[in-house]
């Protein structure tokens, strides 16, 4: 199962060093194969990734999987176009062995992933892989990763992620997992758990028994923390919750009001977050080591939804101080409050890109909602999504890709990610309703 | 650095009954509403309370359902509002009444909000919500040590509808019984 000891350790990757492998220096050189991936429009990359070869049916099993979860990332991430494996003349090849271009060139493959999947003699699954460029008959990537086999899924999506990088000059984010809200049972009485899952939907794990209202999960920077919001009959309460360790602390003594919509500081030393007394919403900082609270706004409003900026400096929040939900930036200690977004409608839940160029956020226009990003002064919106109800978007660790949930009437709530440009809208395949997603940096 | 330790292993409990969210009995429907000056919200598209025939002598006086009968147990709210409309004030006057009646009750307020607005946003609305039935009670008798509050926001709809008519039902303050009725009981989860 996924719950495996695994630690940090246990992915080897190195770069092989393998005989056999092409020269480097051909009389007359094609045009380098890349993805610019900052071009208006994307013409995604054909690439050919034919099944792991294996050395006995478990392995070559596995390989065939690993082959195929690669794949889905790259397809999924709009900038790769994985061609169809039954136009493959070579099904599978050695990866000791160089390919055969031309016929790779045939059906105009312009990079190949081969590899190879093995069991050491320990029992760990080893897994060789090769990135190559068709046209220039070159080598890009060749390496090597170690694993437990049960966890085959995560060397998959660190070779999307090694292929993602060496082709778009960006970290990928496919080794990453989701902590979201899984939702069952009617509306009116609707089970709502904490949830953990792998980025492309694979082995969701609950990690709360849906006795209270589970709400807005976040990671820390570190991977290995959650804070989420809980609601009960008469309390609402605001935890962070180790994974590593299993443990779950409340955050903040607000006694007789409701905590909510926390968000971690990205030094991981804080939470912000909205304490309500008498009707008005206002954000506070906890600090987890000495317990200290400090009010940062004082308002009869509402004031929610923080979220920090990369730098920790500053805060984008959300308040109807001025009549109507909008979003404003303050510093994080509460001075210099602006508002940001002017356009028309609703605007909530904004959330600080993890590179401090965007800020994204839901807007509410008539009976439409949209996912928007806009620069951190407000300037340069864009809408990227619109539907009878899309909310809460995410960060990948990238920047490039956001998660949402979307509620299509009839159809229940899903979760969604979309382009940063608005293009690119994939369902995330896990199979029930869910909600409230947060993205998690990169594993270690 | 584990990845997935154990300690997760032991706390993933799975098992979809969850006991508490259960429901009590169907209760009355919110009121139909007389035609009211401009700037009341648009009224719940409700049926009206039919009384049970069945009983000619109602319920036990001081009992949850004498309250929920005889004051009603939810008010509406408008879009995006927390002021109380007129009819909201009605029944909130039946309940301050009800409630120095019988002054061993103490009551709790839930502010709900509809599904068209974000979850922390909804969940503030509804607090907001709550403590407008909370004020107008304390300022007709009702000691504000008897009354708490809590906001549900679009967490627990009372209908499962889409459109305009199921959102102006999920708009609403609930005031639910938490001590002190005649019988006991409450009328927790009342829709």
């Amino acid at each position: 199962m996924r719950l495996t000891k695994l630690t940090a350790s246990a992915f080897i990757l190195g770069a092989l060093l393998v005989g056999g492998a092409p020269g480097l220096t051909p009389a007359v050189r094609a045009q380098p194969v890349e993805v610019d991936i900052n071009k208006g429009t994307i013409q995604p990359l054909p690439i050919a990734i034919p099944a792991f070869s294996g050395t006995d049916p478990k392995t070559t099993e596995l390989g065939a999987q690993i082959a195929q979860v690669v794949s889905a990332d790259l397809g999924r991430s709009g900038f790769f176009r994985p061609l169809d494996p039954s136009t493959f003349v070579e099904k599978s090849l050695n990866v000791n062995i160089n390919p055969n271009f031309p016929v790779w060139k045939q059906i105009n493959a312009q990079a190949l992933i081969d590899g190879q999947a093995s069991l050491d003699a320990d029992g760990r699954l080893r897994v060789v892989f090769r990135l190559w460029d068709v046209f220039n008959g070159t080598q890009l990537i060749g390496t090597e990763l170690t694993a437990s086999p049960d966890t085959y899924r995560r060397i998959a999506h660190k070779i999307a992620d090694a292929v993602y990088k060496r082709m778009t000059g960006e970290d990928g984010y496919f080794d990453t997992h989701i902590v979201f809200v899984a939702e069952a049972g009617p509306k009116t009485h609707r089970v709502k758990r904490l949830a953990i899952m792998d980025q492309d939907g694979a082995n969701p794990s609950y990690l709360t028994d849906g006795a209270h209202v589970i709400m807005t999960p976040r990671f820390a920077s570190n991977d290995q923390e959650i804070t989420y919001s809980d609601l009960s009959r008469d309390a609402a309460k605001v935890y962070v919750f180790n994974i590593e360790t299993g443990r779950r602390e409340t955050v903040g003594q607000f006694a007789g009001a409701m905590a909510f919509a926390s968000r971690f500081s990205p030094d991981g030393s804080k939470i912000a977050l909205t304490v309500e007394r008498n009707g008005d919403s206002n954000l506070y900082l906890v600090d987890l080591h000495s317990g200290g609270t400090q009010k940062l706004t004082a308002d009869r409003a509402i004031n929610t939804s923080p979220s920090f900026s990369p730098d920790g400096g500053k805060i984008v929040f959300n308040s109807d101080r001025g009549g109507s939900p909008q979003i404003y930036v303050m510093n994080s200690d509460g001075t210099n409050i602006h508002r940001i977004s002017f356009g028309s409608g609703r605007y909530t839940t904004p959330v600080w890109s993890p590179k401090g160029d965007l800020i994204a956020a839901t807007r509410q226009t008539g009976n439409t909602f949209h996912i928007v990003v806009m620069n951190p002064d407000g300037s340069g919106e864009r809408v990227i999504t619109s539907s009878f109800l899309d909310e809460g978007p995410t960060w990948a660790p990238n920047g490039r890709v956001l998660m949402f949930s979307r509620e299509t009437p009839g159809a229940g709530q899903r979760l969604w990610t979309v382009d940063v440009s608005g293009r690119n809208e994939h369902e995330v395949p896990y199979p029930g309703g869910a909600t409230d997603p947060a993205w998690s940096p990169l594993l270690k | 650095m584990d990845l997935f330790p154990r300690s997760l292993r032991t706390l993933a409990l799975v098992g979809a009954a969850a006991a508490a969210l259960s429901a009590c009995a169907h209760q009355a429907p919110p009121p139909v509403v007389p035609p009211g000056p401009p700037p009341a919200p648009p009224p719940p598209p409700a049926e009206p309370y039919q009384p049970p025939m069945s009983q000619p002598t109602g319920p036990i006086p001081g009992s949850v359902k004498d309250f929920v009968v005889s004051a009603g147990d939810r008010i509406y709210f408008g879009t995006n509002e927390s002021t109380i409309s007129p009819e909201g004030g009605a029944i909130l006057d039946a309940q301050a009444q009800w409630l120095q009646r019988y002054p061993q009750v103490t009551v709790r307020i839930e502010g709900n909000a509809d599904e068209r607005g974000t979850r922390e946003y909804n969940l503030a609305l509804g607090a907001r919500r709550a403590q407008a039935v909370k004020d107008y009670l304390a300022a007709h008798g009702v000691a504000a040590s008897r009354i708490t509050t809590i906001s549900y926001g679009k967490e627990k709809p009372i209908d499962p509808g889409t459109g305009e008519e199921a959102w102006a039902h999920n708009r609403n303050g609930h005031t639910t019984i938490t001590a002190g009725a005649v019988g006991g009981g409450s009328n927790e989860g009342a829709e």
